[in-house]
Order: C-alpha cells, then structure tokens, then sequence
C-alpha cells in the first residue's frame, strides 16, 4: 500500500468509525435485494449519497462523471472500512456495480456525463430488465419487443423479478429487435432505458417473507430514445453477458462499497453459546462443532481464495477458476449458514420476526429466506454450476 | 482468525520447477512401473532430487541446507503428489524436521548434512493400537549398561528400507523418548513390508525385539513432546500438500474423461447429473489450495500454523476424497478397473487420510482450538 493509500484508508477508517449510522428502528435490508419499504430505502439511499459525497464510493470513477479520480486501491480502503464498521449496504448495486461499469467501459460521452454522477449519489436509482416471466435462466430467449420508430424504440412485452422496479428511474433492459435473426442471441439489443415514460408499469412483487421487494414491469408502447442503445442492435447477448461478469463479481470496475452483509461465523458461535439442549450447552454437541468448524473452515477458504486470485503465480492451471466460483461459493455458504443458526434455536426457531420472544428478533429466520435471493437471483446455483464447469473445466455444453 | 496467504520468491521458483521435473519424470505409465518393484520408486529420479537440493530446501545453512523454510517445500510435496512421484522425500523431510526440533548438536552435525546431499531417512511413531495420538507409545526403552533395550512394535514406518536412518519414539523412565537409530543396526528379520492399500507406497512393521541402541542415538528429551507435535504438523501439512496436488490430478483425469466419453449420442460431461458433482470437486479443491498455501505461508507463526495446517489437511482429504470417489463412479464399468487411474487416486486418498488424522479428527482439534 502506498503512502498515500495508506492515508486516505486511516481518513476513512476514521470517518466511518464517526458516521456509520446506529441501527435504526426498523430493520435494514442486509442485501441490496432485500429494500421493500420506503423507509429502509429512503435511510439506504440517504447514506449512500452522505458516502458519495465524502469520498468513500466511486473513488477510483473519472471526476469528470463525479467519481474521485483515484485508485481502486483507495476504493478498496474505503470499502474495507465499510466493512469494518458493519455500516448499512451501498444499496444502487445495479447502477455502482452493473450499469456504471458498463456505462464507462462502453458508453458514449454523453451517457457518461448524463447517468454516472446520479449513480453515485443515489439520485437514480437503477434497476435490471433481463429475466422475463417465461425466460429466466434461459435469458438468451429473452423476447420483449423493441422496434425502431424514428428516434426512439417501442417496447411492448414484461420484465419480471425486477429489484427495485418501484424506485428505479433507469432501466439496463435486454430486448428483442429482430424476430428473425439466425440464433436466439442475435436478435438481442441492449438499452439504457428510462422508467418514468407513459406505458411503463411496475406492480409489486410480494416475496417469500411477506415483504414488497420487486416488481413485475410492464411494457406497452413505451416509447424511449434510440440513443439509449449500447453498441449496435443484435449486440444485446455480449453486453448483457458483459454485465453478468460485473455482477458474478468476474470483472473490475465497479464503484465501489458491498451489497451483501456477510454473516461471520464468528456470530453463529455466540448463538451456539447461547443454545442449550437437555440443559447443555449446545457447543458440547460434537455434531454441532464439527458443524461449527466446516463453516469457519469454509469462510476462510473463500476469504483466501480471493487473496489467492491475486497472486497470479497460484493461478496459472485456470486463472479464471475463483472468479467464477466465488458467486456460487458465497451464496451458498449464506443460505447454509443462515439454516444452520435456525437449527441451534430449539422451539424458538419456530418464531419469526415481529415476535417479541424470537432470537435475535427473527434476524436469522429472515436472513435464511432471504439468502435464496442470491442463489437464485443473478443466475442461479446450477446455472453458476454449468457456467464453472463448461468455463473453468472446458466441460460440453448442456443444452 | 485472521487469514493470511502469501508467496515467497522461493517458493515460487520451487513450485515452477518441481512441476516441470515430476510432469517429465512421472507420466503414469512410469507411476504404475513402480507399484510392484521393492522400494517403490526409481532411484535415479531420487538421486536426481538429490542432486537438485530438494531435501536440504528446509535445513539451516550450518548443517549444509539451504536455508528455507517449509513454506518453499510445501509446493514441492503438492507437485510430487500431483503426478504421484513417490520417493522418500516425505519421510525424509519429516525425520529432519524432527532432528532440527530435538536432536542433539552431535545428531544434527553428524546427519542432516547427509539429508541435504540426499540421503532418506524415516520415523517409526506409530503403533498397532492404530492411534494419531503420536504420545499414545508402548514401545519402551529401559537402560543396558551404557545403552538403550528396545521393545515392541512400530508400524506404518515409511520407507525403512530406503532410509538410513529412523527416529523410533519409545517409554523411557516413564516419559516418552526418541533415538534416532541406523537402519543398518536393525535385523533384517525385525522388518516386514505392510501391505498398504496406497500401492505407490511402501510402509514396514518394526518389531524392535530387544534392539540395542547406543546413548548417542537419544533425541533431547526436554524436547521431545514439542518435537512430536512438529512431527505431527509437518506430517500433516505435506499430506495435506499431497493430497491437493492429486485432488488436481484426479480432477483433471475425470474431465479429460467427461469430454471424450459419448453415450446417449451426447459427450457424458454435457450430463448435469455428472457435471455438477466435478464442479463441486473442482470448487472444494480451489478451496484446498488456497488453505494450503495459506498454511505453507504461516506454518512457523505460533498458533496461527497450527490453524492454518489442520484447516489444510481436514479440506485437502475432503476434496481428494471426494473428487476420487466420484472418478470412479463417472468412469462406469471402466471405473471399476485396476486399469483406471480413479482407483490410484482413491487410494492415495484413504491413505493420506489414514496417517496423522483424517478430516473428522483435525475438525475436532479445531473445534477445541477455535470455539
Ligand atoms: C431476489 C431476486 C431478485 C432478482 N432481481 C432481478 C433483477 O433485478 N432483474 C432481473 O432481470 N432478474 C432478477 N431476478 C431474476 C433471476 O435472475 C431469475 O429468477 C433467475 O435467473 C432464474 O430464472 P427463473 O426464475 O425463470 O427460473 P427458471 O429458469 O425457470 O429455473 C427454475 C429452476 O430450474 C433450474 N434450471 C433452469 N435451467 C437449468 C439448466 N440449464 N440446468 C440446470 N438447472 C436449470 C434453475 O436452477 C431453477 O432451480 C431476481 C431474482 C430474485 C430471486
């Protein structure tokens, strides 16, 4: 770490040990999926710009869109002092971690000066159009229709699963503009495309835990401006699988800060403390610590996998191996981990969150439901299971 | 638990070159000439290693060593695993870790510059109670005049017959010591070739009947249960070593298998039933190899390398365990062959996980260290 670097992490370490915001009455989303009220959004989205504007989100962004004009290794510093404090989650994932890389490595000068600033500070909010309603993991089959009218494209067809579909201005939109293209994938285009327009309709979702969190969008001669198409018509598929590599984490460039909080295993052991059967403590329970000792095992593979992806002399069999993975392997570990603190509360694991006898006010309950958000959302388990096998192993190809 | 991984120069440079000998050197068809011969490797690759300073990398620069640590020889014993190269490096490596921890000045002037020129040697700790306990000894020592009358049995000893010396832990006075004997003291009668289910690997009974052994053999005995513990942790970070470089191997032997076999019309990897199980090989072997080198990195840090190692062994069994299981299975009617490789890898799985504990066991030192 530089001189410098190592500076600018001592002002953040300093500024998010000041301003890391106490928990508030409500409960705050622990992944950017998660935002269903208008309260958490509104407290995500005020902390997000109070970061922006202190230096610690978009450091390593170009100033002249509003980023900071520094290192990744600064925002690396920043970030890690996020985490540190256990401050609340940068919660315009789509816009920090998808559409503003992509914006940046491919989009015009004018998409740049137009959308990145707003990113940042959380004034627009963004969401992704990808999954349909019958086409998700097959999303190449996607068929939301776009025609070309003069300046601007008619959209008619539906998005659904569409986090933050209510509070989202901008949409990163997959769509069909060519029905009669040689392969499902070349008749795909990809737009910046506006939420606020006449014909475009989000209806919330309600998820598994009662929650509001996305929305089914509909289209229906929604018109938006042709300049918000990225690259060229029949372009969709590489770009769209451009964005996935930004999302599964494959690829640099993203703002900055994290959208997941991380359960340590360190905080299932308290419970573990806590827990007793037969009078006992539950960490007497050889079955329950070799259970214990898989999940810290597990944790620390993955924190040394990422240490290890940058040392490119123990990577040189398949660089790409632990990039591939590490979606999988965390959001695995999310779901597994939040089902094993369930196991550990006796008759209370039949609790839930409002009940006032519940453990940790239902905070495990709610964390393992939600966990499936990501080991389905953005290509689920199986699907990162065909991708590591068929990119990292050369395997045939499914289908 | 702070984690901690980390390259050297050196190891680096071991890593390259370890890699390239053991590819040219141990094709399998050279792996499998070595199965039925009686010492279970080819000399010539031996003294070649030898000859390259591969036993000294770990042995100070006073005793003719090079002067690294194990952290450079960790990815050797992963490259030596990786293509099933089986000589007495393992065995040696240890018997010197061992002299290094609690031998005498004498012991170590007089040995370890032989270690370093590439000469073998060996422990005999482990006894017929089958137990990973390395303080669990029965074998004892009582005084004979000016030496030492040993009695009982020692197994598991590895490559006797290669080695010219073995370090045999026995009660002495109540407490446990080790001698550090030449192996040309021992009648030959005294040894017996086990039958190991790892056929790359050769491992004797020791049946001590009486062996007298001289005072200049005695290890220091204020050190010999921080010695044994070293033992136990340098066992089991080249194991865990071993068993990483295989679980590669093997991963790899299966894919070149899942992309060449048809059935169905269809290459059987494009079969989800098949190819998901590899991934989830492939994914828990990354996972190994990040916690060995991790292990490699700190091993001589107090505590944190004790951690790191077990954390190491108990992944690296699950991964090559499984991934070998799996091979067999994925390779049909071809899997059930001595022809297949699957079954080479299996082995060398429940061998690795026979010897200083399995993955279960080191869980359970880790639950005590941890929680
Ligand atoms: C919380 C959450 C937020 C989301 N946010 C967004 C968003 O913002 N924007 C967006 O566009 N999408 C979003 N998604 C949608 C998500 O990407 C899809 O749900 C996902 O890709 C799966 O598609 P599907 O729901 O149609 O399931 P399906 O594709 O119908 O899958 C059903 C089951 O079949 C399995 N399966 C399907 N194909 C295969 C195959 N080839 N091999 C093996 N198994 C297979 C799947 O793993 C799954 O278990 C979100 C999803 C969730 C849960």
């Amino acid at each position: 770490m530089s001189a410098e670097v190592k500076e600018f992490a001592k002002d953040a370490e300093g500024w998010f040990a000041e301003h890391t915001p106490a928990d508030p009455d409500f409960m705050l989303p622990l992944t950017f999926m998660e935002v269903g009220t208008d309260q958490q959004f509104e407290f995500l989205r005020d902390w997000q710009r109070k970061v922006y504007e202190a230096g610690y989100l978009g450091a390593a962004w170009p100033k002249v869109y509003g980023g900071g004009g520094l290192t990744q290794a600064h925002q690396d510093a920043a970030t890690a002092a996020m985490r540190k404090h256990n401050a609340p989650i940068m919660f315009n994932t789509i816009g920090l971690g998808w559409a503003g890389p992509l914006i940046l490595d491919i989009g015009t000068e004018a998409h740049k000066k137009k959308y990145i600033k707003g990113i940042l500070n959380a004034e627009d909010v963004w969401c992704q159009g990808f999954s349909e309603p019958e086409h998700g993991s097959d999303l190449g089959n996607a068929q939301l229709k776009a025609v070309r009218d003069g300046d601007e494209y008619v959209l008619n067809g539906s998005k659904i699963w569409t986090t933050h579909g209510h509070y989202a201005k901008y949409m990163i939109l997959l769509a069909r503009t060519n029905q009669d293209a040689p392969n499902k994938y070349a008749g795909l285009s990809f737009f910046l495309s506006p939420m606020t327009v006449e014909g475009i309709e989000t209806v919330k979702i309600r998820k598994l835990t009662g929650e509001h969190g996305f929305t089914q969008t509909f289209f229906t001669d929604a018109r938006i401006p042709a300049d918000g198409l990225m690259g060229k018509e029949g372009h969709g598929w590489k770009i769209a699988m451009q964005t996935l590599m930004y999302e599964r984490n494959a690829k640099g460039g993203q703002a900055g800060g994290y959208s997941i909080t991380e359960v340590n295993p360190l905080e299932i052991l308290e419970l573990a403390r806590k827990a007793k059967r037969g009078g006992k403590p539950v960490l007497d329970d050889p079955v329950i610590r070799e259970q214990l000792v898989d999940f810290m095992i597990d944790a620390q593979a993955f924190k040394l996998n990422g240490a290890r992806a940058k040392l490119p002399p123990l990577n040189q069999d398949c660089p790409q191996a632990i990039p591939l993975m590490s979606k999988l392997i965390m959001t695995e570990y999310m779901r597994e981990i939040n089902q094993f603190a369930l196991s550990l509360q006796g008759t209370k694991s039949g609790y839930y969150v409002g009940e006032e006898n519940a453990i940790d006010d239902g905070y495990w309950h709610r964390g393992y439901l939600n966990a499936f958000s990501a080991t389905i959302g953005g290509g689920t388990s199986q699907i990162q299971r065909n991708i590591i096998g068929e990119h990292a192993l050369s395997l045939p190809k499914t289908r | 638990m702070s984690a901690q991984i980390g390259i050297t120069e050196a190891q680096i440079d071991m890593l390259g070159v370890a890699e390239s000998f053991c590819r040219e050197k141990s094709p399998m068809d050279k792996v499998r000439d070595q199965l039925t011969t009686e010492l279970g490797y080819d000399e010539n690759i031996w003294r070649e290693m030898g000859d390259l300073g591969w036993l000294a990398i770990a042995i100070p620069e006073e005793f003719g060593g090079v002067g690294l640590s194990l952290t450079e020889v960790a990815p050797v014993a992963e490259q030596l695993g990786r293509y099933m190269l089986t000589t007495p490096f393992s065995s040696t490596t240890i018997a010197a870790q061992a002299l290094i921890m609690g031998g005498a000045d004498s012991l170590k002037s007089e040995i370890l510059p032989l270690i370093s020129a590439g000469q073998a040697a060996t422990i005999a700790l482990s006894e017929p109670n089958g137990d990973w306990e390395l303080s669990n000894v029965e074998t004892e020592a009582v005084r004979d005049g000016k030496d030492y009358r040993l009695n009982g049995k020692k197994t598991f000893v590895m490559d006797l017959l290669a080695s010219n010396w073995v370090i045999i832990s026995a009660i002495l006075e109540g407490q446990i010591a080790l001698f550090c004997v030449t192996t040309a003291s021992i009648p030959r009668e005294n040894i017996r070739r086990e039958t190991l289910v790892d056929e790359t690997k050769r491992g004797y009974e020791l049946t001590m009947d009486g062996l007298i052994v001289g005072k200049e053999t005695l290890l220091d005995l204020e050190q010999v249960s921080a010695t044994l513990n070293h033992i136990h942790l340098v066992a089991n970070l080249l194991g865990a070593a071993e068993l990483t470089g295989g679980c590669q191997a093997c991963i790899d032997y299966t894919v070149e298998y899942l992309k060449t076999r048809k059935q169905f019309g269809k290459l059987i990897g494009s079969f989800q039933a098949l190819k998901h199980p590899t991934v989830d090989a492939f994914v828990d072997y990354q996972k190994s190899r990040s916690l060995l080198y991790a292990a490699a990195f700190s091993f001589a840090k107090q505590g944190e390398g004790e951690i790191a190692t077990r954390m190491a062994k108990a992944q690296a069994d699950k991964a090559m365990s499984f991934a070998a299981d799996r091979s067999i299975q994925f390779h049909g009617g071809f899997g059930f062959t001595y022809d297949c490789d699957a079954q080479l890898y299996r082995r060398r799985a429940i061998f690795n996980a026979s010897q200083y504990g399995d993955a279960r066991y080191h869980k359970g030192k880790l639950a005590d260290l941890l929680l």
